[in-house]
């Protein structure tokens, strides 16, 4: 009754005051009545917490008075049998605040400082045409994306995430926004809203969960470094004793390599296949196959357009040791992938068809506790086009693209790491040296470590 | 394609066979409460333990075979209070079933039913990694587990009222056997009282609470932030200025600051179990008491504990 007045006027007076731009526009008359409403509360709570502090007091008297008393009659007891004296029991906890029911906040800062002996800008991977989020890098220091996470259970049966990533351009975008069930039975999982495609391995981390800095040449020229979109998955957990899950997923149609998906009736699927388990105490696993299929409609990448189909099926790896299966000393990842995809349909107003391969693998170790090291290997291959194609964007001028990359890093906890990343990159036909400086820190309630 | 789709079902259904009659699937976080549960629920429960006592339950991932576990759990026995923070809500996420979810009759939370020691002043990171509602490792006080043994006994009849009778005469038995243990224990365990040591985590604030010995510093220089050598210098400071008897570990923790400090201090390193499994002497829930004080009270120089 008095609280729920409290907290709407305080709530009023703070909407009066906060957004007075906002189309909330309190006449001087209620701001008075809202005062004076708040004024007469508060001296009826300072009344009220007085006497609570009082009555405190004298508890706590008390209780002082007959904890004296029972010390007094243990060491009699003592001196005969030693009982086993029981902890007091347990007292209950109730949340403090309506707080409590807040979801979990938590920020991620990611920031760069790049040097590149090539301009970056101008960075291209001969016989790909690439999406808009597919760049080398930036010179200099920059922000990288910033994200802001929201995450909660809705209710007994659905959890929501929002994933706010501010972009160093100060353009803002909801990185991802779904909601997920948790209760459905026989071991179904359905996601709707934006998310991160369950295709391949790191596709569905996001980039300041991964262990490198940047995303490798298969991600970056086959998915725009990360394939998300608009739409449903579906995901089962067969019920054995080794983990094996199934999904699929339907999208708008809107992310590269997808492009104007409802403007044409068009849009993208998916179906993958996930399986893991442990060897031993101290190696664990995780493989997967996926297939992504995606149409697009006058996709526009540079001067070049394309409509058609692109089939991508990604093979995936990981294996991790730790001795004993205690990673806190000493931890090795391995992973690999291995995409294999077809783009048909014409490009720039030509038919075709063109294979392209890629592949990557990579090792971090950690040999003590807040230092590792790494190396990744990746690679990219295609048909080379020739007639009406030849010297274009999908000509691959007989290029091989591949890049090497060494990393170090240092944890000045598990919420803050620092990486130092050099990348000899042949992914054109020139060499590039580029070395990488980064921090990716991650502050609020603790994160969950997926495998 | 359908031969290849009828092997597959055929996979599945012959490996989710039940291999037995067990009538309650548990998945425990830790291996303290899957040796209670299986203490209590005898051949009626079917325990998966999903830590050994060689990790940190702080360090987990959500790893392929927790979720597959976790999906065919009717019941999950965890320590909560945050100690499996970084890894069981992503289990629970991933593994697709509605009887463990948080707030759910299969989800039990061991901290829920003790009182909580250490409760933080101040929620700061800057503090290290430390827990919003308390001190989690209230395994170290066998008091505890009397405690719990209550709640867990009336989860596992909740669950499975059909054996209800079985449970109620297993946690009888059990209180009876823990009660006189613990007897047995306290007289042991006197020669601890208000003995001094260092510890490396503060792993141990409910087990002193129960004997009485007395932390005078800690190697971490914050709870899960490893100490450097300048700070173990300076633990070597107040180590000389304040003398300790020993220093303890729990068997996953990095041996060396703690062996450091033996040599430098001329002092005993004691590594303990911390939980079952966590030596080689503490297989059970009994011997886990039984050796953890054996081990200290060898390190103090009364070798007549020896049971």
């Amino acid at each position: 009754m008095n609280t729920t007045r409290f907290v709407i006027a305080a709530c009023a007076a703070i909407g009066a005051l906060s957004c007075p731009g906002t189309g909330f526009a309190a006449s001087d008359q209620e701001l008075k009545e809202i005062q004076q409403q708040i004024q007469a509360l508060k001296s009826e709570y300072e009344e009220k917490i007085k006497s609570l502090e009082a009555r405190l007091e004298a508890a706590e008297q008390a209780a002082r008075a007959a904890e004296a008393k029972a010390a007094a009659a243990q060491t009699g007891v003592a001196a005969a049998t030693p009982p086993p004296a029981p902890p007091p029991p347990a007292q209950p906890v109730a949340p403090a605040a309506a707080g409590a029911f807040n979801p979990a906040i938590s920020a991620v800062l990611l920031g760069t400082f790049g040097q590149f002996s090539r301009n970056p800008d101008k960075a291209r991977i001969p016989g790909f045409e690439l999406g808009p989020d597919a760049g080398a890098g930036e010179r200099g220091f920059s922000l990288n994306e910033s994200e802001v996470d929201l995450a909660a259970n809705i209710d007994q049966a659905l959890y929501g995430s929002l994933v706010i990533a501010l972009q160093p351009d100060n353009t803002v975008n909801v990185e991802e926004g779904y909601l997920q069930t948790t209760s459905l039975p026989w071991g179904f999982t359905v996601k709707a809203g934006r998310f991160f495609s369950g295709i391949g391995y790191l596709n569905e981390q996001h980039i300041h969960a991964w262990d490198f800095v940047d995303a490798p040449l298969p991600y970056r020229a086959l998915l725009n470094t990360q394939y998300g979109d608009d739409g449903g998955q579906v995901r089962w957990l067969a019920p054995t004793d080794w983990f094996l899950e199934f999904g699929g997923e339907a999208f708008r149609g809107d992310a590269f390599p997808a492009a104007n998906g409802p403007g044409h009736g068009k849009g993208a699927g998916s179906l993958f296949v996930h399986s893991g388990g442990d060897i031993g105490e101290s190696s664990s696993w995780l493989a997967g196959l996926s297939y992504l299929q995606t149409r697009a409609g006058d996709r526009v990448t540079g001067a070049d357009v394309f409509s058609g189909r692109d089939h991508i099926g990604i093979a995936s790896l990981v294996y991790k040791w730790a001795p004993q299966g205690n990673p806190t000393q000493r931890n090795l990842i391995l992973t690999g992938e291995f995409f294999h995809g077809l783009e048909e349909g014409t490009f720039d107003g030509n038919r075709f068809d063109q294979w392209r391969d890629g592949w990557y693998l990579q090792g971090v170790y950690q040999f003590m506790p807040r230092w590792r090291i790494g190396f990744r290997h990746d690679e990219l291959d295609s048909d080379r086009l020739a007639g009406v194609f030849a010297g274009g964007t999908l000509d691959n001028l007989g290029h091989v693209p591949r890049r090497n990359t060494a990393l170090l890093e240092f944890d000045t906890s598990e919420f803050a790491r620092f990486r130092l990343q050099y990348t000899r990159d042949d992914a054109d036909l020139t060499t590039d040296d580029e070395v990488l400086l980064t921090y990716n820190v991650t502050y609020g309630p603790h994160g969950a470590h997926r495998f | 394609m359908r031969t290849i789709l009828s092997v597959l079902l055929g996979v599945i259904a012959v490996t989710t066979a039940p291999p037995a009659l067990a009538a309650l699937n548990v998945f425990a976080c830790e291996p303290e409460w899957g040796a209670l549960v299986t203490e209590l629920g005898g051949d009626k429960v079917s325990v998966y333990v999903a830590t050994t006592g060689r990790q940190d339950p702080h360090q987990i991932q959500a790893r392929p075979s927790l979720i597959a576990q976790a999906r065919k759990a009717d019941l999950t026995v965890c320590t909560g209070a945050e100690l499996e923070i970084g890894w069981m809500p992503m289990v629970e996420r991933s593994a697709a079933n509605a009887r463990i979810q948080p707030g759910a009759p299969g989800a039990f939370e061991a901290a829920s039913h003790v009182r909580l020691l250490e409760i933080p002043a101040r929620l700061d990171r800057a503090e290290g990694d430390i827990h919003a509602s308390g001190n989690p490792h209230i395994q170290t006080d066998p008091r505890n587990i009397l405690t719990v043994a209550k709640p867990l006994s009336d989860k596992l009849a909740e669950l499975d009222p059909a054996n209800a009778a079985y449970y109620d005469n297993r946690h009888a038995d059990f209180v009876h056997r823990w009660t006189q243990a613990l007897q047995r224990w306290q007289a042991e365990a006197a020669p601890l009282k208000g003995v001094p040591v260092a510890v490396q985590h503060k792993s141990w604030v409910y087990f002193f609470d129960w004997t009485g010995l007395r932390e005078i510093v800690a190697l971490e220089p914050k709870p899960g932030i490893p100490p450097s050598s300048g700070y173990l210098a300076q633990v070597l400071e107040q180590v000389r200025r304040e003398p300790v008897k020993m220093v303890i570990r729990a068997a996953y923790e990095d041996p060396r600051p703690s062996e450091f400090l033996s040599e430098q201090a001329k002092i005993p390193a004691v590594e303990l179990p911390f939980t079952v499994g966590g030596t080689d002497g503490a297989g059970d829930l009994f011997s886990l008491y039984d050796d953890t004080l054996h081990r200290l009270l060898e390190a103090l120089g009364h070798d007549s504990s020896k049971p």
